[in-house]
């Protein structure tokens, strides 16, 4: 079996609900949508405080070309336009909307058929998926028009699906395979007319052998589509862990992007809301998520509409244990910790995750002992040690030259640190610093 | 023995060839330093603090020689004195500015402030400031990190363990900056040292409304604009909810201090205020800033 070849770990996968069905939660009283739930520029309101909204209807507008519109994925009022704190823990503008009845708007088609033939040219796929505000669901939230588009220069000639969902603990990728393959397979085959290709590989961990054999018995009629069981590693489900997993090719540091080694990958979850774009006229207003944890009395995973707070979640699951030490929203390596239940669920939110607090708290720092696992660890063949002492010093010319504009902030390295050290944290500074000094520089050429 | 008469002659007379060498070499390649830069660098504090705008105390002194005037040149971290000293070796005129030193405008002290979350991650406020926010509910105050004390050449501040903000020590800023570069969240302002150390400010940055400023912290700067009408001089404004007293203008009366209901207003170094007995109802509510003066002093 495939796999990546440079570094990674091997962390508990902790799968706690992969074999619960994925069930429909009730509607918020209030649903709260931040403006920038993506990669990219804020999106705008185009609502007002007072006005009337249905399921599905646009209530902000991209901001940019890197942008998203977002949709109102209940009926009811705008009751104001305020900020609310996100799971980034910062203050961020949002679209507060009271809760009345389910209306949804009547272009979407809201019936269980399968719909098999896009009538669609390229151009309408795309502003189709544009306007349904489509952005990566594997939780960085690019926005998926602009990743559709690749550059002129490059070639593209294979489809990656990311159905690898190497982050421990989270199923809602799994559990949408095996209850939704066909509409995923349809949505494949529309992403293949946008890109004028004919393959597509879709790479699942061995960790699911149930999807696998599904998704290999859907597709064994379709040419194009092959199902690439991989070796379980963690970050696999990284773009560029897959792209070398998949085909072997390695993405030069940035700026380069996947496109520049002929490959286009999109997350299952994507793809799921790209079929009920296209196909059925429905925004992305809902997502799967996993709400998970050792400590939870009944782990599930949920549809839910977007802007329901993380407080109902937990209520569905059991409620909120109270020995809880961390609220992450997210999986355990590369999720952010929510700082109050009160936030909503975003595009990017694949699960809600308690640890009890025996787990949760960080051991104490040590000092680096030289022992250069993280160097072993880190799957962009980086030095975690060195880029986090820069950042520490706050060198910041030497964190550039040692390439930590590469880091995929996966946590390989702080999760095999034997001290214990909070690499992590520190490379996120120097990246984020770095990044700043970078678009400065460019912006003065 | 004529070994070692052999070793000692051949040594001696090499080491005395590679001398010459040396000195010729020394000699023919001399660099001409302005001997004054090296009288400066040995005025200046020598800490590198960046202060002055330079890469080091020692470019800094190079830049005075070379400059037509001492305009735009001050080392921060020298008294006046010092200044005057450099100016006398450059023979240009310097003028004497006004003392300034660091303020720490946060009192989000652990018995002001709830502690509503904990952080584990790294110890570096830049670091909690970008994630999310460390361990204080307010999205403007310290964040007690220490960030501050790090950046400090001149051990001039440190953390106070039991309020958990950072403390200046008045006799050793120079009123480098460094601390107010390094403070994420922009706390830390360069004012006016003023006569015998007495300094009024506002210790709070909220620029948040009032109630949930409030929320933040016991003693947050509710912006209701109360010092900005009791002042005389014009010397307070109020903006995005907060006010700020303007260090140019302020005459250091205190009349704002008595006002604030959040008691968010600090006025360090004043003796403390004498009680008169005949109203107790103005003496009430001076009472417990009195207290809090005192226990600035001690700071």
């Amino acid at each position: 079996m495939n796999t990546f070849k440079i570094g990674g770990v091997h962390p508990e996968p902790n799968k706690l609900t992969a074999d619960k069905k994925i069930e429909t939660l009730a509607l918020p009283q209030q649903a709260v949508f931040p403006l920038s739930q993506h990669i990219g520029a804020p999106a705008v309101p185009c609502v007002q405080k007072g006005d009337t909204v249905r399921v599905g209807t646009r209530i902000a507008e991209p901001g940019g070309f890197m942008s998203a519109s977002i949709h109102s994925s209940v009926s009811g009022k705008v009751a104001k336009i305020d900020t609310i704190v996100d799971a980034s823990g910062l203050r961020k503008p949002a679209i507060f909307i009271d809760v009345e009845g389910d209306e949804w708007e009547p272009s979407i088609d809201r019936s269980e058929k399968l719909v098999l033939q896009c009538t669609k040219s390229r151009e309408e796929i795309i502003e189709c998926i544009k306007n349904a505000g489509i952005v990566g669901m594997g939780g960085a939230c690019f926005p998926t028009h602009v990743k559709l588009c690749p550059p002129k220069e490059c070639t593209i000639d294979t489809l990656i699906i990311n159905a690898v969902e190497c982050e421990p603990y989270l199923t809602a990728d799994h559990r949408l395979m095996l209850e939704h393959p066909d509409e995923i397979i349809i949505g494949i085959k529309v992403i293949l007319k946008v890109l004028g290709i004919d393959r597509a590989v879709i790479g699942v961990e061995a960790n699911k052998p149930d999807a696998i054999e599904l998704l290999k018995s859907k597709t064994s009629m379709v040419s194009g589509i092959e199902v690439m069981p991989l070796q379980m590693k963690y970050p696999q489900g990284g773009e560029k862990q897959l792209i070398e997993a998949v085909t072997g090719r390695q993405v030069p540091p940035p700026p380069a992007l996947p496109a520049n080694v002929g490959c286009v990958v999109q997350n299952v979850g994507t793809v799921f809301a790209i079929y009920e774009a296209v196909m059925k006229n429905k925004p992305l207003f809902e997502r799967i998520v996993t709400v998970t944890g050792k400590s939870v009395k009944k782990p599930c995973n949920l549809k839910v509409r977007m802007g329901t707070p993380v407080s109902q979640l937990l209520e569905y699951a059991g409620g909120m244990p109270e020995d809880t030490g961390k609220l992450i929203s997210g999986g355990p390596m590369m999720g952010r910790p929510l700082l109050d239940e009160t936030a909503p669920v975003v595009k990017g939110t694949s699960g809600v995750l308690l640890i009890p607090e025996k787990d949760a708290a960080r051991r104490e720092e040590r000092n680096c002992i030289r022992c250069a696992k993280c160097v072993q660890a880190c799957p962009m063949g980086l030095e975690p040690y060195l880029l986090a002492t820069a950042s520490e010093n706050s060198d910041w010319e030497c964190a550039e030259e040692n390439w930590i504009m590469s880091c995929i902030e996966c946590g390989c390295c702080q999760s095999t640190c034997p001290s214990r050290r909070p690499l992590l944290d520190w490379v996120r500074l120097a990246k984020n610093r770095v990044g700043g000094i970078i678009r400065a520089r460019n912006a003065k050429k | 023995m004529t070994f070692i008469l052999t070793a000692v002659l051949v040594l001696g007379v090499t080491g005395l060839v590679l001398g010459l060498v040396l000195y010729a070499v020394s000699r023919k390649f001399k660099v001409e330093e302005d001997p004054r830069v090296g009288q400066i660098t040995e005025l200046l504090p020598g800490a590198n603090c960046g202060g002055c705008g330079f890469p080091g105390c020692a470019a800094f002194a190079a830049a005075c020689v070379k400059a037509d005037s001492m305009e735009g040149l001050k080392c921060s971290a020298c008294k006046s004195e010092v200044m005057q000293q450099i100016a006398a070796i450059t023979g240009h005129a310097v003028e004497v500015g006004v003392e300034k030193i660091a303020v720490v405008r946060c009192n989000g002290s652990c018995q002001n402030r709830p502690r509503p979350r904990t952080y584990d991650g790294a110890k570096s406020c830049a670091v909690a400031a970008m994630m999310n926010g460390g361990e204080t509910g307010c999205f403007f105050g310290c964040l007690g990190c220490g960030d501050c004390v790090k950046a400090c050449k001149f051990d001039a501040i440190h953390m106070d363990p039991e309020t958990g903000l950072p403390v200046v020590d008045q006799d050793k800023c120079t009123a480098c900056g460094a601390c107010a570069k390094a403070c994420p969240r922009n706390i830390i302002e360069l004012r006016n040292k003023n006569k015998l150390d007495r300094r009024v400010y506002v210790s709070c940055v909220n620029q948040d409304k009032g109630p949930v400023a409030k929320k933040a912290c016991d003693v947050a700067c509710i912006g209701c604009g109360k010092c900005v009408k009791a002042c005389p001089f014009e010397a307070i404004t109020l903006e995005n909810n907060l006010a700020y007293i303007d260090f140019e203008k302020c005459r250091l009366c205190r009349k704002c201090v008595d006002e604030c209901p959040q008691h968010s207003i600090m006025a360090v170094n004043f003796p403390p205020k004498k009680v008169v007995e005949e109203q107790p109802q103005v003496q009430e509510p001076a009472q417990p800033q009195v207290q809090e003066t005192e226990s600035n002093e001690n700071n």
